[in-house]
């Protein structure tokens, strides 16, 4: 318990620096940021609303920390003011529409590279010099080494564009009303998901299966395995339920930990497949300099990592009774 | 004074030969006796030597329009052009001395910082290693990429050495991490006691005694972060943060993108400097699992 109220301790204090950052960058920067952001709505915008825009980013008459707790205030309240590109529609609004896709995408993603990456690094330990070890590791850990908007791009040269087995981009037919209970709109959705499900698993995998071979190859050699093999156990159940059940503790930490990164780590591969998800709402608010929904995008990535971590320290301390 | 001298033969009488090979320090013979850093050394010199004779390979200028939009490879333009008539191979070429220069240069500027403070954390001890490991912990944990975004996004349009500055100033945790613990044993050691109680002063022991002695800890830390910031790099300038008229792998891969080379089948313009970034990661990646063998024992195969 005294270890999780120290973690939590760490992570409360890792996102005070995030918010930190967030309010100190833009006063930081050479020019007015004030009238920066108000030049953006180029007169689309009433006073009044100004006056909530400077509050939200916590300029107001005052000294700096009195900045900062309107600033804090106003983030605790969840209020992030209107997004600059859609106006009047508001932040928090915005992030509700495209965070969806964005879990849904790199979630599934996620769990299916864990799976499989554990899997085959079960395999590959087990029958070390085989044909998954030999040759399988070497391969993902190569595909590794590229960079995977790179993989994305080929994906959509190859399957997209000689192919045309799958749509090149968007997240739906954008013709079709959203409707999640009409099929040929979700088969649309599924149909979209398919390359960038792919690009994330080509790219992710390599690193699942080697963490759970060496984890299992450390394992392998420990003497109770030796027992339950000489005990005549049938090969498959010391294989899972002796060896692969202690391996999988440290990749299930990682596990709850990539949780965190669903949010940010696929910014770029939305950005390439035009994917209306988080990372893609970050570009074009960078793009149209919406300061007010930039900042919100950073601090719910990194509020996603630091809640996956804590959880990676809670599923730490339940599993392993070493850490109790 | 002379008798230390090597007695020299006579002028005019024929010297044998010094039949000694030229002696390459320890360290150096045991990474070109290890397969996987040799592999990663030639794909490595083979792109520096690349990028220094750019301009012996290719009299094409980079940035000039010398044909027509897209055209295919040919004998003209080994690698074809780009939607604005571009030389790709040229730009390839040019692009690649570039990003290696800036990778390295990043590359080192986060493993300065990460020497710094995990040399400074892990031999003061006390508050300040409190202070510095909190604080390394926290720029551990928050998304580097995302932060840099968002601080571009404020910048509008940065150039080259402030993007740089950025991701260093972000990127030095995980470094320092690895060096302070690697501090923290060496700073029990005798040869530090020595030092201290000779006198020498802090910052000397910290730079004199303790850092000479985790030089294969420093290379390899240097090597990843030369990896990480060459990839954080292109992939922002493929998201078409910072200056996109560099040539670059990144703004090769940014035009091609942008300049729809998808829809018009115009592979020649991204799947090489595609290939090129996959290639420096890889040999970085080599270099350090063979230092990784070299200096670990453990993983040595019998």
């Amino acid at each position: 318990m005294r270890f999780l109220a120290r973690r939590l301790v760490f992570y409360l204090v890792a996102l005070l620096v995030a918010i930190v950052l967030n309010f100190l960058i833009p006063r930081l920067m050479v020019g007015d940021p004030v009238q920066l952001i108000i030049a953006r709505f180029q007169g689309r915008i009433e006073p009044s609303a100004v006056d909530a825009i400077k509050a939200t980013f916590g300029f107001v008459q005052g000294p700096l920390h009195e900045q900062f707790f309107t600033y804090l205030s106003n983030l605790l309240q969840g209020n992030f003011g209107p997004s600059v590109m859609n106006y009047p529609v508001q932040v928090s609004q915005v992030l509700g529409a495209s965070i969806g896709w964005t879990l849904r995408l790199v979630g599934t993603a996620t769990i299916l590279s864990f799976l499989i990456g554990t899997l085959l690094g079960i395999v590959a330990a087990w029958r070390r010099g085989s044909f998954v070890d030999g040759y399988v590791l070497p391969f993902l850990s190569v595909l590794g080494a590229f960079p995977y908007f790179w993989f994305a791009l080929m994906v959509v040269y190859v399957f997209a564009f000689n192919l045309r087995w799958f749509p090149m981009s968007h997240a739906s037919d954008i013709s079709l009303r959203p409707d999640w209970t009409s099929w040929p709109y979700v088969s649309s959705v599924i149909e979209h998901a398919v390359l960038p499900l792919m690009t994330i698993l080509i790219t992710s995998v390599g690193g699942w299966m080697l963490g759970m071979r060496n984890n299992m190859i450390g394992v392998l050699s420990q003497d109770y395995i030796v027992m339950a093999q000489a005990k005549g156990l049938a090969e498959r159940r010391v294989m899972l339920t002796y060896a692969a059940r202690n391996a999988i503790l440290p990749a299930l930490t990682g596990f709850a930990m990539s949780l965190g990164f669903v949010i940010g780590g696929a910014l770029v591969i939305e950005i390439v497949f035009s994917y209306p998800g988080v990372g893609f709402t970050l570009l074009q608010a960078v793009g149209a300099r919406d300061y007010p929904l930039m900042q919100a995008i950073f601090l719910l990535i990194t509020l996603a990592v630091l809640v996956a971590n804590f959880l990676a320290d809670v599923a730490y301390v339940l599993l392993d009774p070493r850490a109790r | 004074m002379e008798t230390s001298q090597p007695v020299s033969a006579p002028l005019g009488v024929p010297q044998p030969k010094p039949t000694r090979r030229v002696q390459l320090p320890d360290w150096m013979n045991s990474i070109l006796r290890n397969r996987k850093a040799s592999v990663g050394i030639i794909i490595l010199t083979f792109f520096v030597l690349v990028s220094l004779f750019a301009g012996q390979l290719t009299s094409i200028n980079p940035t000039r329009r010398v044909g027509r939009p897209h055209e295919a490879p040919s004998a003209e333009h080994i690698l074809g052009t780009t939607r604005d008539g571009k030389d790709v191979f040229s730009q390839v070429v040019y692009g690649g001395r570039t990003t290696l220069f800036v990778g390295f240069l990043t590359g080192t500027i986060i493993i300065a910082i990460s020497i710094v403070m995990g040399l400074t954390a892990g031999y003061m001890g006390g508050w300040v290693d409190e202070f510095l490991s909190m604080l390394t912990n926290v720029f551990l944990i928050l998304p580097g990429i995302p932060l840099v975004i968002v601080v571009a996004g404020w910048l509008d349009r940065p150039g080259p050495a402030t993007v740089m500055i950025v991701l260093g100033a972000i990127s030095w945790a995980w470094g320092a991490r690895v060096l302070r613990s690697q501090t923290l044993t060496l700073r029990n050691s005798e040869f530090v006691a020595a030092a201290r109680v000779v006198g020498e002063p802090t910052w000397r022991i910290i730079l004199f005694e303790i850092l000479p002695n985790m030089v294969s800890l420093v290379v390899s830390s240097w090597i990843g972060a030369v990896q990480y910031a060459t990839l954080a790099l292109v992939t922002l300038e493929f998201i078409g943060l910072g200056d996109v008229n560099i040539v670059t792998w990144g703004t090769i891969l940014f035009w091609a993108q942008n300049n729809q080379a998808l829809l018009t089948g115009a592979w020649w313009t991204f799947i090489p400097p595609g290939i090129c970034i996959a290639a420096i990661g890889l040999s970085l990646t080599l270099i350090n699992y063979g230092i990784d063998e070299i200096t670990n024992p453990r993983l040595q195969r019998s």
